[in-house]
């Protein structure tokens, strides 16, 4: 599997480590009202469906930049990848409005 | 139709026209007391157990493609009890017990062979936790050997046991494990379970349920609707899916684990072998394949193969181990999804909804677990109170911080 790095190109998917799906990027805070089970379901609960997947691979031995892989996981077809921090960035710009 | 030495004889001398297929194939009646959904080892073995031990009627099994056609026909064929902590262990021993008079029980033969597992040691570390985890298996009732070095290489001179990285400094041998026949297993049960009056229904996937006021009263499949009074899912490697449809996520994430054959030999390996240095196991099947496994790939797949990275990494591990097998031709490989916990162990219990029971996140350990796992969900569906080996396994454990974690490696699927 190769994996479409933003600035390196393509790389050996060995070259990462997985983390899993990208809704991790959104930690819950722990000062909101409910935060314990909101913590609990974010540590332990899953949405692991069977097609399109966002997910969070860790370039380890190669810029050890966090990417947001969007991938199929019925096909291991990968349709796109961008730089984690670009993803939370854009979603906290969008929060913010 | 009994089976017997006596009747192999009989049927030989009259052109084996006497035998008759092992089940029925029922179309699904409109209502039933218990609808198990996943018709693979578990699910077959769940209603053999509540029509046999619990005397429970009216019971369906409902199979999305042909019987046993899910990780029950992808497994490595290892059975095992060696495990380390109190909520797992009596499960497994639980487990090997029933492995032990299983053939009888079914009147099927499972090729059940108790021709041992050798987990080896390469530290004094190692040896350490070694003689922990065989210590946990004898308060079970479980058997465990501890074996220094010489013992080893009595049992397998071949291994290299002066490798300069790992050298192999001992082994926890459990005598009593070994493989069986997964395939067989499966039509045991089913012959077993349809004997007794379960229906059996194949090509019938369920696309929902239906559940009104917090409670279950049936299935909507591909075959039509059935009312059920209680439904247990049992399809592991899709949990995640078939649970969805009941609007609930799982603590589980589905991974792929690859295994691989040989081309068959000469009888070389007698048991079952575990690399302790890095993720590698190996037997040896009875037409002489040598069968054997690693790790994960380790991301989300619901896709039935792998990627070359593992193989790789399962070769490198098998000549560290046993260079010879450098010599053996690889004769196919294949890929099973499997339901990877939070925790690494399973979840057999009630969900919120009522009357809808859920066993799944059996992780790569599900074919041992077979026969305690239909017993102590049929238990839990006949019962509604948890069978005591398998108390632990709690939907709840993970909220509530009771975790069964092994390996101690926190809440990251593809680690256990």
């Amino acid at each position: 599997m190769l994996i479409p790095h933003p600035l390196l190109g393509p790389r050996d998917a060995e070259e990462f480590t997985y983390m899993g799906d990208a809704s991790l990027i959104a930690r819950p805070s722990a000062s909101d009202p409910g935060a314990e089970q909101a913590f609990s379901d974010y540590v332990y609960l899953r949405d692991n469906p069977a097609g399109v997947h966002r997910e969070l691979w860790f370039h380890e031995a190669g810029d050890r930049s966090w990417i947001v892989v969007t991938r199929n996981t019925l096909t291991h077809e990968i349709l796109d990848a961008q730089l984690a921090r670009d993803v939370a960035l854009a979603s906290a710009a969008e929060a913010g409005e | 139709m009994k089976y017997s030495g006596f009747r192999v004889v009989a049927e030989a001398l009259f052109g084996h026209k006497g035998w008759k297929p092992l089940w029925r194939d029922p179309d699904p009646k409109p209502a039933y007391d218990f609808v198990i959904v996943g018709g693979g080892g578990h699910g077959l073995a769940t209603a053999y157990y509540l029509a046999k031990t619990f005397a429970e009627k009216r019971i369906a099994v409902l199979e999305k493609r042909w019987l046993g056609s899910g990780n029950i026909g992808r497994n490595t064929t290892i059975i095992r009890s060696n495990y380390l902590l109190p909520g797992n262990e009596p499960f497994y021993e639980f487990s090997m017990k029933l492995w032990e008079g299983l053939e009888q029980d079914l009147n099927f033969n499972a090729m059940v062979s108790q021709r041992g597992i050798l987990n080896l040691i390469h530290s004094d570390a190692q040896r350490d936790a070694y003689r922990r985890r065989g210590n946990a298996m004898l308060l079970a009732g479980a058997d465990a050997q501890l074996l220094d070095r010489e013992a080893v290489r009595r049992m397998y001179p071949y291994l290299n046991f002066d490798n300069a990285r790992f050298p192999i400094k001992g082994g926890l041998l459990q005598a009593r494990a070994g493989t069986a026949r997964h395939d067989g297993v499966a039509w045991g049960y089913a012959r077993g379970a349809d004997l007794r009056g379960v229906d059996i229904i194949q090509n019938c996937e369920v696309t929902g349920f239906q559940i009104e006021g917090g409670k279950v009263v049936g299935v909507e499949t591909s075959r039509g609707p059935i009312k059920a009074k209680k439904c247990g899912v049992c399809v592991a490697g899709s949990s995640s899916r078939v649970m969805e449809k009941a609007g609930m996520r799982l603590p589980i994430e589905s991974h792929v684990i690859q295994a691989f054959v040989s081309e068959g030999l000469k009888p070389t390996i007698n048991g079952v072998i575990t690399f302790g240095a890095g993720h590698f196991y190996i037997s040896q099947s009875d037409k002489g394949g040598l069968v054997f496994g690693g790790d994960l790939d380790g991301y989300n797949t619901y896709a039935q193969r792998g990627n070359l990275p593992v193989v790789e990494d399962v070769a490198r591990c098998g000549m560290a181990l046993m260079p010879a097998i450098g010599r053996a031709r690889l004769l196919r490989n294949w890929g099973g999804i499997m339901d990877m916990s939070m925790d690494g162990s399973p979840i057999i219990d009630r969900t919120p909804i009522e009357g809808l029971y859920f066993n799944g996140g059996w992780c790569y350990g599900g074919f041992k677990a077979t026969p305690a796992s239909g017993y102590a969900f049929a238990h839990l569906l006949s019962t509604d109170a948890p069978h005591p080996t398998a108390a632990a396994y709690r939907l709840d454990r993970f909220a509530r911080g009771y975790l069964i974690d092994e390996k101690g490696a926190g809440a990251q699927p593809n680690l256990h």
